[in-house]
């Protein structure tokens, strides 16, 4: 019989090993779901990890590589930090979007005028309106107790139909003719969140990107403040004996990650999107989720699972172009990496053994 | 006696667990009406040795044999089909079911619920434990709580009681009353295995004791013909020695604490009830009480992490009742909790991680909030080594480390920042002999030194050993604190509430 | 009976519709969470009941059996999380959002060629003379098999949990697993079966939505209905009478919501849809705040990872 024996302390090989072994059994696993689907398992997995970096297209989709990785880091960045304390915002998806809605909101007042001001202003009310929407589930949690993690989750639906308002509503450009969406802010100097070094798809949401995993890294792991959100998530009881008083890590850990996915749906507004539209979210929020897991909520793996996420977003699209493989198929497969990473996790914290089975 | 005229033989059990024998060739037996006593230091092998013959834990070596036949029950139904009972010492009891719902899920055919809640009755009226069937066990003291375990026992008729340290939660007046229950049932036959140690209780209860050290049966002895102290160091293997409380003088008052009082933080949790009290320096304020009275809302109310009303707690003059932990560490008053794993310390991070978690206020172990780790290893390992932490390092982490060790550390994290007050519940619950002396010791040392301290234990001998006044928590209220030079048993007993409305069994106690 | 040009009981009777997948999903996810297991993954199950029973009702031609795969593909997806949690031992919050992530993608990829195909229809049944009755005809004899098998499963869950044997144990796992373990029942054993009930039962709630309340294949159409689910069982205190009442009201928004709609009342319909995930958090800060001052209600080993280790 198999038993569980509990580690004295966590491997480190396995903290290290698990991502990687989960990425491996996945490929395994959709090949087998590709299989299936009557595609050719060692093309489809080929072309979603190997081929947007050196595949035939390869310089364009390198570039694409930052795009998908900059909003993903950013966003899993923050959520990591939450999760380390047991707070867990899932709404990531609605408070990208309130980003988005209110830097683009900056952007369509000013229009048509031109000022160095702008931008810098949309990027505060892009933070403000993600961290304003997770103060929402913060303040109910501290409060009432009410579970951040459904408050959250609901507020991305009632998100999503703002978004929709919005598109169709107020911020319906009036030389759209007629269409839904936004002006596009691409066409707005000011506004703008331009590619900066041509060709690599760097743009100011990658750079904030960087510093996030820089800044959070410096706050888990060499501040106090971090500690006490580790400890926090370790043992709950241990850390209010510390000091931590619960009401305000709750509001912190909401309000960061909510001001660094309002961030990233800003600089995704501004700059690749360009435009408000109902369907402008495309996931990045519950992917982020996937990517805070995949690099064990550590600042340094966050950034590797990031990249490593936009890879199948783009092998994705290319498998969806060249093998017909249908869009949701790369959707089932990120869900099946978190599955197996969680599954693996075990032996992060157990050893397995073979023993007596019982009498 | 032959073997035939046995209930229950056990013969060269063992059991291994990783890193440890818990158990190591065991071998006794027991007589049908024995009271047998299981006698061993935390981490002798009593609980393993129990659960197999519960049926909880397979052992890898060994047989039994009750009442003649083999017996290796496959798990805990299979123990109670055979007729042996057990009465646990962390209750298994649920706080949100009723007391008629919890019987009936430790019995193995239980009739109707309507039947069941009358047969509560009867049976609890005549063994002087009278309970409600109707009521939620969370509602329930202590005390009722394992009249609750006890009568599920009795409604199986079983051949053997196991009882796994039945008195810790009990007022003697309460054990008085149990004991009697005990005598009782085993005049009709039942053979009890009586898990403990307090010598005392043993000498007074049990007919026979097996003595357990390091997972080996070390010896075996009619327990009423030895002293406390010759029991004591049979289970302990070697000479005891004495704490050493000389040489302390009461200063000024330290701590005043009025009219503290706290609502319960769960539904089913104790509140705090104008509790008033002096504490002076130099001086070691003893608190007993039965679990789940307040200790653990006293030391939450003491420490900061759950503030009270302004004025209710004053340290040297000044009102720190609405500051929280830190501030209040910052002013000299420290703490350290009774749950080592998950609140005094953090399970999963390492020791030097929790010396920071209390230690950054009153030592420079950061940097304008950057962490100075090289310095705070250093006072890990200062930790360590004046308090003989047995541990490979600094980096182990928490849950890595035994009992005693992980106390030892805790304490001593408390105890090297130099208190003004420090407040200490359950100093040494769960922890070796040789450990709880050090720990004591320490505790009368800081003392010496002009610190003043508080122990809240359920440990009455630890109490009476080194406390120079006592308190007792009752249901959230604090008796006047007594010297305790002039305080007898009986007295004690009386000041813990007594025998919360329990009465003896007729004929018996 | 009108009002404000509405007919009140069709109005009740539209309601009954649209809170039948509700109910029996968070009917479903209540038996989990008194075992003591936090399932998040409702969504994920409900979505796979969904494809399943649309896919299967579509290849059978057989709406019956068409909830019955429903059904199987909801119990498979939480057996896939009852190894995870139960077997792995991974945390269950985290497993749940992975379920449902999961189950939201992979039934996308199902469903690829049942969009735009009209199901078999799910027969109302009859009641001679009681169908024709003025108000409570179509209130309560009006109605599938379904919506009647959704009332008489909260009436049989709520009798389980508190009248039978095994629903004792059920609840005493939920209670206190370690105590429940001392005693010799089989922790995991339990939490596992109540688990796939509870799978079972949102497969089925899914599966009423494809197949009977849109009724359509399209993908991530239980939006959101999983989380509300979720939230019913809060609001319901744990308790199965409380759940349809919960169900019920939710499905009254949603049918008031999109009476208004069809209504042409002056209000944005993007903003009228966000009233059941507006009131959905309304009443759960109202039951939470309650909670924090009255007597326990949630299952204590809620969400807390079981391992015997000695």
């Amino acid at each position: 019989m198999i038993r569980l024996e509990r580690r004295a302390v966590p491997s480190r090989l396995w903290t290290v090993a698990t991502p990687v072994a989960a990425v491996l059994a996945t490929m395994v696993a959709g090949g087998i779901l590709f299989a299936a689907l009557g595609k050719n398992p060692a093309e489809a997995i080929r072309m979603i990890f190997w081929d947007p970096l050196f595949g035939p297209n390869a310089s364009y989709f390198r570039g694409q590589l930052l795009v998908k990785a900059g909003p993903l880091i950013l966003i899993a960045a923050g959520l990591a930090v939450g999760f380390r304390a047991g707070v867990w915002n899932i709404g990531a998806e609605g408070q990208y979007i309130m980003g988005a809605i209110a830097g683009a909101g900056v952007a369509l007042a000013a229009y048509p005028a031109e000022s160095p001001m702008i931008f810098p202003a949309m990027v505060l009310a892009g933070a403000l309106g993600g961290w304003a929407w997770a103060m929402i589930p913060a303040v109910l949690k501290a409060r009432f107790g009410t579970s951040e993690i459904l408050v959250s989750l609901m507020m991305v639906y009632v998100a999503q139909n703002l978004l929709a308002y919005m598109a169709f509503g107020p911020m319906k450009n009036p030389q759209g003719f007629g269409f839904p969406g936004s002006r596009n802010l691409q066409q707005y100097p000011s506004a703008h969140n331009p590619e900066l070094i041509a060709g690599t798809g760097m743009h100011w949401g990658v750079v904030a990107a960087f510093v996030a995993v820089i800044g959070t890294y410096v706050l888990m792991h060499r501040h106090i403040a971090g500690f006490r959100i580790r400890v926090a998530g370790d043992a709950p009881k241990a850390a209010r004996f510390a000091g931590v008083v619960p009401g305000r890590l709750i509001a912190f850990c909401l309000g960061l990650s909510g001001a660094l996915a309002g961030l990233a749906g800003l600089f995704e507004v501004a700059g690749p999107s360009g435009q408000i539209t109902d369907s402008f979210n495309a996931g990045y929020g519950f992917t982020a989720i996937i990517v805070a897991f995949l690099g064990r909520l550590h600042p340094v793996g966050i950034l590797l699972a990031g990249l490593l996420m936009a890879l199948t977003y783009i092998g994705g699209d290319l498998a969806q172009l060249m093998l017909r493989l249908p869009a949701a198929a790369i959707q089932a497969f990120q869900g099946m990496l978190l599955f197996f990473l969680l599954g693996f996790d075990l032996l992060t914290n157990f050893r397995i053994r073979l023993g007596r089975a019982r009498a | 006696m032959t073997a035939t005229d046995k209930l229950l033989i056990v013969e060269g059990l063992s059991k291994a667990y990783p890193g440890v024998k818990a158990n190591d060739a065991v071998s006794f037996s027991v007589a049908p009406g024995e009271v047998h006593a299981l006698l061993g230091e935390n981490g002798a092998g009593k609980s393993t040795l129990v659960k197999m013959i519960y049926g909880l834990v397979a052992p890898d070596q060994g047989r039994m044999v009750l009442a003649g036949a083999p017996y290796a029950p496959a798990d805990p139904h299979a123990a109670r089909m055979a007729g042996v009972a057990m009465v646990f010492q962390h209750f298994s009891l649920f706080e949100a079911l009723n007391v008629a719902e919890n019987v009936a899920l430790g019995m193995e055919n239980p009739p109707p619920m309507r039947q069941l809640a009358a047969r509560i009755r009867q049976v609890s009226q005549t063994y002087g434990l009278p309970l409600d069937p109707a009521r939620i066990v969370g509602d329930l003291s202590a005390g009722e709580r394992q009249r609750v375990e006890i009568i599920r026992c009795l409604l199986q008729e079983p051949r053997l009681l196991i009882m796994d340290e039945p008195t810790s939660v009990l007022t003697p007046q309460e054990v008085e009353i149990l004991f009697g229950t005990l005598r009782k049932l085993s005049a009709e036959g039942t053979a009890i295995l009586y898990i403990s140690h307090k010598l005392e209780e043993i000498r007074s209860l049990c007919d026979q004791a097996t003595i357990l050290r390091g997972g080996r049966v070390v010896a075996t002895c009619v327990p009423a013909e030895r002293t406390a102290r010759e029991l004591a160091e049979m289970m302990v293997g070697a000479e005891l020695k004495l704490t050493d409380r000389a040489g302390r003088q009461a200063g000024a008052v330290v701590l005043r604490v009025t009219g503290l009082s706290l609502p319960p933080a769960t539904p089913f949790g104790p509140s705090l009830k104008e509790v008033t009290f002096d504490l002076r320096a130099g001086e070691v304020l003893g608190i007993g009480g039965v679990a789940g009275n307040g200790q653990e809302e006293l030391l939450a109310a003491l420490s900061g992490e759950r503030p009270g009303r302004p004025g209710t707690v004053l340290l040297e003059g000044a009102d720190i009742a609405a500051l929280g932990p830190n501030a209040r560490r910052a002013r000299g008053l420290l703490a350290a909790p009774e749950e080592r794993l998950g609140h005094a310390a953090a399970p999963d991070m390492s020791l030097t991680e929790n010396a920071i978690l209390t230690g950054t206020v009153r030592k420079p172990l950061t940097r304008k909030g950057f962490l100075d780790m090289g310095a705070a290893r250093a006072f890990a390992r200062e930790v360590i080594s004046a308090f003989d932490v047995r541990t490979p390092g600094p980096e182990v982490a928490a849950r890595a480390l035994s009992g005693g060790n992980l106390q030892k550390f805790v304490i001593g994290r408390e105890v090297l920042q130099s208190p003004r007050v420090l407040v200490v519940n359950q100093p040494t619950w769960g922890v070796d002999a040789a450990a709880s002396a050090a720990i004591r010791q320490a505790l009368l040392d800081l003392a010496a030194q002009g610190a003043a301290v508080i122990v809240i234990s359920q440990d009455l001998d630890e109490l009476m050993e080194i406390a120079d006044r006592f308190a007792a928590l009752n249901e959230g209220r604090l008796s006047a604190p007594r010297p305790t030079a002039a305080l007898t048993l009986e007295e004690v007993g009386l000041m813990l509430g007594g025998a919360h409305g329990m009465k003896p069994v007729e004929g018996m106690a | 009976m009108m009002i404000a040009g509405i007919d009140i009981a069709q109005l009740v009777a539209m309601l009954m519709v649209a809170s039948t997948p509700i109910l029996l999903a968070a009917t479903g996810e209540l038996v989990a969470e008194k075992a003591g297991v936090l399932n998040l993954g409702v969504e994920g199950m409900m979505i796979m009941g969904a494809i399943g029973g649309f896919a299967g009702a579509v290849v059978t031609g057989s709406p019956a059996l068409g909830f019955a795969a429903g059904a199987m593909a909801g119990a498979g997806m939480a057996l896939l999380f009852a190894f995870l949690t139960q077997v792995l031992l991974s945390n269950q919050v985290a497993t749940g959002l992975a379920l449902t992530l999961f189950g939201l993608g992979l039934s996308a990829l199902l469903g690829q060629s049942y969009q735009g195909i009209k199901p078999p229809a799910t027969e109302k049944l009859t009641f001679g003379p009681l169908t024709d009755l003025p108000v409570l005809g179509p209130v309560l004899f009006n109605h599938d098999w379904v919506v009647y098998l959704s009332l008489a499963l909260v009436a049989g869950v709520g009798l389980f949990l508190s009248r039978s044997r095994a629903g004792l144990i059920l609840r005493a796992v939920g209670e206190s697993h370690d105590a429940a373990h001392a005693l010799g029942y089989p922790v995991v054993a339990v939490r596992v079966a109540a688990l796939a009930f509870g799978g079972a039962l949102a497969g089925l709630g899914g599966a009423y939505l494809s197949l009977v309340r849109v009724p359509q294949w399209a993908e991530g159409m239980t939006a959101g209905a999983g989380w509300i689910a979720l939230a019913i069982v809060v609001f319901a205190s744990w308790k199965p009478g409380r759940v349809l009442i919960g169900a019920y009201l939710f499905g009254g928004v949603t049918v008031l919501q999109l009476r208004l709609q069809a209504a042409g009342f002056a209000i944005p319909v993007q903003l009228l849809s966000m009233a059941p995930y507006l009131i959905t958090i309304a009443v759960l800060v109202i039951i939470s705040a309650r909670h924090r001052r009255g007597a326990q209600v949630a299952p204590a080993s809620l969400g807390r990872v079981f391992h015997a280790s000695r």
